[in-house]
């Protein structure tokens, strides 16, 4: 397989730094400021994208509650602003100053112990990937150690994703109702608001996605990466074999919510606010949707669905809002129904071997490279 | 004393309560009827359930216009027109959405559920380019409004009651058309056993079809009694549609009794947290539990034992 220019292994690399060159080069050049820190939205959610290519994609566990680790990282990373942003100096015209301004709106009048921790930026970062890493692990092995899955996993972290939302909205005091944590401006004295900040941390965001991209795509090809698909497509036969199916689900769905945390925290650094509207039942599924449409089994398609639907999105409601649900609803419909892998299957299965084949068939009697082997 | 209530005023709350858990209940059990048919024997995921009850919704809405315009007389008896009316039409596309969609995924669970969802993201955007983006509501006839006093602090509304006996009603038909009529034992021998039912005769394409067909006319008719006590508006499907999930799967997939007792318990749960602590507060605990009671006992209150 390695002989052949385009063996599935090169696609992959050869995709990987095509969306490295979009991201850190294309993008920023072509861009203003406005726009970039648009995309870099559009590329927090695609973390969460990266996620599910891992645990929905190739372990076969599709979660409809990925808006809720999402949630969890953002509103860790906007707990820390939020405090830093309400110093005394800031707040000295609350009834209570020191504490955040919702609060304060809600005749609270001290720091509940839970947002304490939030003043230090090394817990703030921990918890970003352990809070939503600890609720992951505890939801999930409660489930696959039961040998619950598939569809019915499916609408248990629906449900959570509802649960979580009417908890934050009805929460106000502790939580922002839901106007969310606003109002946010420094990281430790560093100024998040202006242009030319928010142009640093959509490096950052690259950089970020790009690792995570390579840690997916280590985990993928190791020999975890093959039990992952083993189970997804015989997971008895993989229990039989001798192997405890429950904890391999359980480790690459907490990779999943981790990565989704990350994004979200990006989410919060880059757009300046957290809402319960990132965490609901229909973020949840478009996130589905976004890693559906550009491939369930690739990394870097994931990426692509999600910063083409959200670019569409963008476009097309700024123009035609009437419009944007009938569009977004067929080519679900279309994707599901006609390319059930997204555009990197198109990619894969339709485009290159048409590539190849022109390029062979203009030098007469060369033999066509033959198909990779099925994996 | 409790909470600073007489005895008589809390007994009156309770059963005022357990009223409205009751209402609550009633619209569980219609909304999860059609989903315990369509996910429960066909294991399909129909995002679009709660907007095939909203399509039911607007066609009484535009029933009850109809006859105010042109049969002001016989206005009284219109719901019963709309709800006929609903069910047709929310079958009928339910029919077409089977035949369009649905029977390409048979093999596929999860994805019926993304190509459903771009469904109803189509009906919702369907709905507000058609009827306007607002709430409507529909008048109800002189009859159904009011309530009985039953006690001097105990009072029931005239239309809940009239929702529960139209889901006494309903739940006893399917009931019938479940166990009772040759469809029905058609229905349940697929389920059991697709290929052995295929291999004596049965047409389980065609019992696919009007199986999707009759839980989505289901879901139509629970929305024509969903407008007797709310309003309707495009997005209202999506409010209600983890509630129904939530109660077909903690009642058991299969077992319709378990969609009614999983409805009772979580409504009357719900309605009775209500009163004690917030909306939100009750709706939290409940789901909470749920989601816990299902950890613990995966397969749902009431198993039918299928073979795989």
């Amino acid at each position: 397989m390695s002989n052949s220019l385009f063996g599935k292994r090169s696609y992959d690399v050869i995709a990987f730094v095509l969306l490295a060159v979009l991201i850190l080069v294309v993008l920023p050049l072509t861009l203003d400021a406005f726009r970039l820190n648009l995309f870099g939205k559009y590329l927090t959610y695609s973390f969460v994208a990266l996620g599910l290519v891992l645990c929905w994609g190739y372990t076969g566990i599709l979660s409809l509650g990925q808006g809720v680790f999402f949630g969890l990282g953002g509103y860790c990373m906007a707990m820390f602003l939020k405090l830093e942003a309400s110093s005394v100096a800031n707040t000295k015209i609350q009834s209570t100053p020191g504490i955040p301004d919702f609060m304060d709106w809600n005749q609270i009048t001290e720091l509940p112990f839970f947002w304490r921790p939030f003043h230090s930026l090394t817990f703030t970062l921990a918890a970003i990937i352990l809070v939503p890493c600890i609720m992951a692990f505890v939801l999930s092995f409660a489930m696959f150690k039961r040998r619950v899955g598939g569809v019915y996993f499916a609408i248990i972290t629906q449900a959570l994703s509802a649960v979580m939302t009417i908890l934050i909205i009805g929460q106000q005091g502790y939580t922002g109702g839901v106007n969310g944590i606003t109002d946010l401006r420094t990281l430790l004295g560093w100024d998040i608001r202006p242009d030319h900040s928010k142009v640093i941390l959509y490096f950052v965001c690259c950089v970020l996605l790009l690792g995570c991209i390579l840690l997916g795509r280590f985990v993928l090809t190791s020999k975890l990466g093959r039990i992952l698909v083993a189970i997804r497509d015989k997971e008895d036969r993989v229990r039989f074999s001798g192997y405890d199916v429950a904890n391999f689900k359980v480790f690459i769905f907490c990779v999943a919510s981790a990565f989704a945390a990350i994004g979200g925290a990006m989410f919060t650094l880059q757009v300046g606010f957290m809402s319960p509207s990132f965490v609901g039942i229909v973020p949840s599924i478009e996130m589905v949707i976004f890693c559906a449409v550009g491939g369930r089994q690739s990394l870097v398609g994931a990426v692509a669905g999600a910063l083409l639907i959200n670019y569409g999105k963008t476009v097309f409601s700024e123009s035609f809002p009437e419009l944007w649900l009938f569009a977004m609803g067929g080519l679900f419909i279309a994707v599901v129904l006609a390319f059930p892998r997204g555009l990197a299957g198109l990619m894969t299965d339709q485009v290159m071997p048409w590539v190849t084949r022109m390029r062979n068939g203009k030098g007469g009697a060369t033999p066509s490279i033959s198909p990779s082997p099925a994996e | 004393m409790l909470f600073g209530y007489s005895f008589g005023d809390l007994g009156s709350i309770l059963v005022m309560q357990g009223f409205a858990g009751l209402i609550l209940f009633s619209v569980f059990v219609l909304m999860a009827l059609g989903l315990a048919i369509i996910f429960g024997q066909m294991g399909v995921i129909n995002m679009a359930h709660g907007e095939f009850m909203i399509l039911g919704a607007y066609m009484t809405f535009l029933s009850s216009h109809l006859f105010q315009t042109y049969l002001p007389s016989f206005f009284g008896i219109y719901f019963f027109v709309a709800m006929i009316v609903a069910f047709l039409v929310s079958g009928a596309a339910g029919l077409a959405t089977e035949w369009l969609l649905i029977r390409h995924l048979y093999r596929r669970p999860l994805d019926t559920l993304l190509a459903t969802w771009g469904l109803s993201l189509i009906m919702q955007q369907a709905f507000r380019t058609i009827f306007g983006a607002r709430e409507v509501g529909v008048e109800l006839p002189s009859w159904m409004m009011g309530s009985l006093n039953v006690s001097s602090s105990i009072e029931v509304q005239i239309n809940g009651l009239f929702v529960m006996a139209l889901t006494l009603m309903i739940t006893g038909a399917v009931a019938l058309l479940m166990f009772k009529s040759r469809w029905g034992l058609q229905v349940r021998a697929v389920v059991n056993n697709r290929v052995m039912s295929g291999a004596v005769g049965i047409d389980t394409r065609r019992i696919d079809r009007l199986t999707f067909g009759l839980g989505c006319g289901i879901a139509g008719v629970a929305g024509s009694a969903f407008t007797m006590i709310g309003s309707t508006s495009p997005s209202a499907g999506q409010l209600y549609i983890v509630d129904t999930f939530l109660v077909v799967v903690f009642g058991g997939a299969q077992s319709l009794l378990g969609t009614i007792a999983s409805a009772l318990a979580i409504s009357q749960s719900q309605s009775t947290l209500e009163f004690f602590t917030s909306g939100s507060n009750a709706k939290v605990t409940t789901l909470l539990i749920v989601i816990g009671l299902l950890m613990l006992r995966p397969q749902g209150l009431f198993v039918l034992k299928v073979r795989k």
